[in-house]
């Protein structure tokens, strides 16, 4: 009796989940992306015990390329403690057994959905997002034929025609996110819907990044120190977000931040997206103007006590 | 200026057919089509007019027959034994096509200034400023008004539509330009107004043009040379006031007798 087989008998999984052959069909969709930056290499994507739009893709990404040795970071929206993130975390750790960790700097894969760490990937690293549509020519051509067909011929003049549109209507390009950008100067490709303040980061990034989609079966890939362009016009260049505040919580600028309401009567705070980051910064005693005071947050604590009591 | 005498041929077609199945599309069409002349296609609906049309156009693959095209660096080339890069290159610069329903042919979804930019970003364009600009300017050449530039074709009557579709086309300077009943389903005033912006925009830019109409005005109107066509068959071809005045055919005959006389 085989390994796997005997995994079974127990009622175990195979390490992460995907048996072997499928693990081995996902790898070989990602090393033709990763030979094709930018393009989108079909796969057989796989039922998975979790609801399309929670990261199939990614996960099945994520479950073909790890090891035993390796640390996982899971980010939902920046943050690693919300459902997403706490879900799919506690699904590797059960069924792959590996170290995870919230650290970015510790971790050797990140698996993330719409945010890439603030602190600068290793080339030691990869991140691996999930996509909920590969396609960025699909609202302007809803064909999938002709939309393949437009990547091998480099149409993209439509692309552009989105861009003008955004600027005779807004004054500006008011795309924000999903913002579309050209790899190696080949593929037009969709980063996912990451914020526009993170494309600057993807262009010529140190660490691997692999884009997986599971409901639309397609995986891409930017190999490391790759060239990639956001769109734009000569007289109206891609710009990023701009904050006019630090994060209320660690004082951090130049960072993506949250809106977060605090009241209904209009009170809301600006804070880090990237929750790690905001809480290393917070560790090594950086405050924002909304930060609690040590001193404080210590009174408030013993009150609390003194309620449960 | 392009570099071949206006002597050579831009278009030859050699015995172009076309069968759907078992039933004759358009049968051993042969002709040749010059620098700045307007070819119309007449004939009644089922004719085959617009099979050839779209044989032509490279919309529709002929069943025999080749189709010839000078391109810009003067060689003659068959438009089947194209690239589709090269193909397609060829659709958003060198040629137009305007269809009788304008929704085919614009984004209706995209405004006017964004439609008739559409061509340019496609071939490289990437100055905001400057693609609005000429769009702004051919709008004015269609007689559209400027303050239309941002608005969305749906809100626009048939006639600005069909006005727009020709903008759009003829904004990448093409050469030659395939018209589909371009005046098809707009009222008689309309019409007119069209056919004098063709006719214009035609003779200004030196278009060579072939244009499938079943109304013998706008071929009168427009043409210098008229094919009519009937059962997939050309019947009868000559210089369109020769043929319209002195009909030798019998059906060519009854077409013209046809016209209502107000």
């Amino acid at each position: 009796m085989s390994d796997t087989a005997q995994l079974y008998d127990q009622g175990e999984y195979n390490f992460a989940y995907l048996d072997e052959q499928t693990k081995r069909m996902i790898r070989r969709a990602i090393l033709k992306g990763i030979a094709i930056p930018g393009y989108q290499v079909p796969f057989a994507s796989r039922e998975m015990p979790m609801p399309y739009g929670w990261g199939t893709g990614g996960v099945q990404v994520t479950a073909s390329i790890l090891g035993k040795d390796d640390c996982l970071k899971m980010i939902d929206q920046g943050s690693d403690d919300t459902t997403n993130a706490v879900s799919l975390r506690g699904f590797f750790e059960k069924t792959a057994g590996i170290r995870t960790t919230f650290e970015t700097s510790e971790a050797t894969v990140i698996q993330t959905r719409h945010r890439i760490p603030e602190k600068t990937l290793t080339e030691d690293q990869v991140l691996v997002f999930q996509v909920p549509i590969p396609e960025p020519l699909r609202f302007l051509e809803p064909r999938e034929t002709e939309t393949r067909k437009m990547h091998a011929l480099e149409d993209y003049g439509l692309m552009h025609v989105k861009l003008y549109e955004d600027i005779a209507k807004n004054g500006h390009i008011a795309t924000t996110y999903a913002y579309p950008v050209k790899v190696n100067d080949r593929y037009v490709m969709d980063p996912s819907p990451t914020p526009k303040f993170d494309n600057p980061k993807i262009d010529e990034m140190a660490a691997l990044q692999l884009y997986g989609a599971g409901r639309e079966k397609r995986i891409y890939a930017i190999p490391p120190y790759t060239k990639v362009k956001s769109l734009d016009f000569e007289d109206y260049p891609f710009e990023v977000q701009k904050f006019d505040k630090p994060c209320a919580l660690c004082g951090a600028e130049n960072v993506y931040l949250d809106e977060v309401i605090l009241d209904d009567r209009g009170g809301r705070m600006f804070v880090c997206s990237d929750s790690n980051y905001c809480e290393e910064r917070r560790a090594a005693g950086h405050r924002g103007p909304m930060a609690a005071d040590p001193a404080a947050a210590q009174i408030g604590a013993t009150d609390l006590q003194e309620t449960a009591r | 200026m392009s570099v071949f005498t206006s002597d050579d041929p831009l278009l030859q077609v050699h015995n172009v057919t076309r069968y759907y199945g078992d039933r004759i599309g358009c049968a051993d069409v042969s002709f040749d089509l010059w620098p700045g002349e307007v070819l119309a296609i007449v004939g009644e609906s089922g004719s085959g007019k617009t099979t050839l049309l779209n044989c032509l156009s490279t919309r529709l693959a002929p069943t025999t027959g080749a189709i010839e095209y000078r391109m810009r660096d003067g060689t003659m080339r068959n438009l089947y034994q194209l690239t589709e890069a090269e193909r397609r290159l060829l659709m958003r610069t060198d040629w137009g096509f305007v269809h009788q329903n304008a929704a085919d042919g614009l984004r209706m979804t995209v405004s006017a200034g964004a439609n008739v930019g559409e061509r340019l970003m496609a071939v490289g364009e990437r100055h905001y400023g400057n693609i609005r600009s000429t769009a702004d300017d051919w709008l004015g050449r269609v007689e559209i008004d400027s303050d239309r530039i941002d608005d969305d074709p749906r809100s626009f009557s048939g006639g600005m539509r069909q006005r727009l579709q020709i903008a759009r086309n003829l904004v990448t300077h093409p050469r030659l330009v395939f018209m589909d009943e371009p005046t098809g389903g707009l009222d008689v005033s309309v019409q007119a107004r069209l056919l004098d912006l063709l006719r214009r925009l035609v003779s200004d830019l030196g278009l060579s043009v072939v244009i499938v109409t079943h109304d013998l005005a706008v071929a009168r109107l427009l043409s210098h040379r008229i094919m009519v066509m009937r059962h997939g068959n050309v019947i009868e071809a000559g210089l369109t006031d020769q043929v319209l005045d002195d009909p030798r055919e019998p059906y060519t005959q009854l077409l013209v007798s046809s016209i209502l006389q107000v």
